[in-house]
């Protein structure tokens, strides 16, 4: 990616209008109570990362805007639009992947446009296309149970991409793959936000990919679950993807996260 | 198996027995075990006969319209109780029921509502075999992971793709041994009904030898049954087999 690409979308985001906004969703389990009034907004064409303690609520938020749960109160606007269930706006990255297990690669990544009705020769077509982009050329003809934990995670990411949705839901996508694969993928992610307008929603354990990846990171208290902080790490994205990691803002940044998470698990 | 270190080919141990049928035979100790080389002579004598392909004939008629009834009305309703509490809660009880009740018995009350035909012997095979296929059905849709049903709904799969491209399959390895275990207990259910309701068919033959104390006949008809049903039983085995890929792994 290249220095003046990071630098003209920073400078074109400022006034970006929200594509996914929360107002005041609250979520009880019974008797847990995962989610307590959370309010975020989520700006159009960035991606924003949902930071916080295991079993704070993450995968339930995200749940709740793809419209695969109801909130218990409150609401979630997509464009403008209340949210009540699942659209194809939107598309998931599963924390568990959610593949077919008795489906090839091939036609694993290509369900979400084969449910779409899209005919078979051009959704494979499109499906092969993304396999190769996340590294699995070869692999088209294989089954799941063939595949390692990480390049079962890269087919879940493969089938979320080909939908071709504005707003990805990722629930920590680079959770399975290996340190070399993940760099790679942070780097690809920041080309994808960058040159495609779609709005991002990720979550993640690690400070130093949240921090890395994010134009929003928002830290989550645990349960039950508000914002304690939004940070947006503005400084860094124009020191290119070679010298974010050595930057003194991105460091700070990143000790000042821990800072705050800190209290939560001791 | 194993002998003197040779691996013997499955169900060798069948020989044994065999043998062991054919020396009881030959002892005549009851006129009730023939030789079994008698028995197989008996059956190439009748096999080609019109009696034996007409008994032939209804009870596979028979047969495979009631098992075809019990997997086409099982399956659907086996995966609609796995996803629904409601039917579950209306439908369970009663299936666990006619699972254990001994069928035979209702077998009169069949007799009044359908009938002294082949209509009543359809039906008691597809009541043998049905509750089983049912109850697979509906484990196997219980096991499903939750996140294959969130994926379908969040791709937006509309309730008949849900059905017909994840819940099915996710089930399949279930629902299959349940149609194997119901296609058995249809074997017993076509029989009975073919010697309570109407004779005909096997039943018939089976009436006819045993009355006339035709053994090596009635063993010929027998074996030539349990052939049958092992058969379809065995492909319904290699079917499993073949979804077992992913039924260890879902
Ligand atoms: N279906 C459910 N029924 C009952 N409780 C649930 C359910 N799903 C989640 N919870 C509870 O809600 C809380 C939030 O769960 P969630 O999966 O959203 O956490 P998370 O932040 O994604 O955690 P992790 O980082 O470990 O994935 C947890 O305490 C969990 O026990
Ligand atoms: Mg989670």
């Amino acid at each position: 990616m290249s220095q003046i690409s990071l630098a003209s979308r920073q400078a074109a985001k400022p006034a970006a209008e929200i594509a996914v906004r929360t107002r005041d969703v609250s979520k009880n389990y019974g008797s847990v109570e995962a989610l307590k009034k959370l309010s975020l907004d989520f700006p159009r064409g960035q991606l924003t990362s949902l930071l916080g303690p295991s079993g704070c609520g993450k995968t339930t938020l995200l749940k709740i805007i793809a419209g695969l749960i109801p909130p218990t109160s409150g609401e979630v606007e997509v464009n403008g639009k209340t949210v009540t269930g699942p659209g194809p706006d939107r598309a998931f990255v599963f924390q568990d992947f959610a593949l077919l297990p008795w489906a090839t690669v091939l036609r694993n990544v290509a369900f979400g446009l084969e449910l779409r009705g899209v005919a078979q020769s051009e959704r494979e077509d499109i499906a092969a296309k993304y396999i190769r982009d996340v590294g699995l050329a070869g692999f088209e003809t294989s089954y799941p149970h063939q595949l390692s934990g990480g390049m079962r995670q890269r087919v879940g990411l493969a089938r979320a991409l080909s939908v071709d949705a504005e707003v990805l839901l990722m629930d920590e996508p680079f959770s399975a793959v290996d340190e070399q694969t993940r760099r790679k993928f942070q780097e690809d992610l920041l080309t994808l936000v960058a040159n495609e307008n779609k709005t991002f929603i990720f979550v993640t354990h690690s400070i130093e990919e949240a921090v890395y990846v994010s134009d929003q990171i928002a830290i989550l208290l645990p349960r039950p679950s508000r914002v304690s902080e939004v940070i947006r790490p503005t400084g860094i994205r124009e020191k290119g993807t070679e010298n974010i990691r050595r930057d003194p803002e991105y460091l700070d940044t990143v000790d000042r996260i821990w800072a705050s998470l800190r209290s939560y698990v001791e | 198996m194993k002998l003197f270190g040779h691996r013997l080919p499955d169900m060798s141990s069948l020989i044994l027995w065999g043998l062991l049928w054919e020396i009881v035979g030959r002892l005549g100790v009851t006129f009730f075990i023939p030789p079994l080389s008698a028995v197989f002579v008996t059956l190439i004598e009748i096999i080609g006969t019109p009696a034996f392909l007409k008994a032939l004939g209804e009870t596979a008629y028979a047969f495979s319209v009631g098992v075809l009834a019990a997997v086409v009305i099982g399956v659907p309703t086996g995966i609609m109780m796995g996803k629904s509490r409601l039917l579950d809660e209306l439908l369970l009880p009663w299936v666990n029921i006619f699972l254990s009740a001994p069928l035979t018995a209702l077998v009169p009350v069949l007799m009044v509502l359908f009938g002294f035909g082949m209509k009543s012997i359809i039906i008691t095979t597809a009541l043998f075999a049905i509750w089983i296929i049912i109850l697979n059905a509906r484990a196997g849709v219980m096991q499903i992971n939750r996140s294959l049903v969130e994926m379908a709904r969040c791709f937006g799969a509309s309730p008949l793709d849900a059905f017909a491209k994840v819940y099915f399959w996710a089930a399949l390895p279930e629902i299959l041994s349940g149609v194997r275990i119901g296609v058995i207990r249809a074997v017993k259910g076509v029989i009975i009904g073919q010697l309570l309701i109407s004779i005909v068919g096997f039943g018939a033959l089976f009436e006819l030898y045993s009355a006339n104390f035709l053994m090596t006949h009635f063993w010929a008809v027998l074996i030539v049954l349990f052939a049958m049903a092992f058969s379809i039983s065995e492909l319904l085995a290699y079917l499993e087999r073949r979804v077992s890929y992913y039924a260890a792994k879902r």
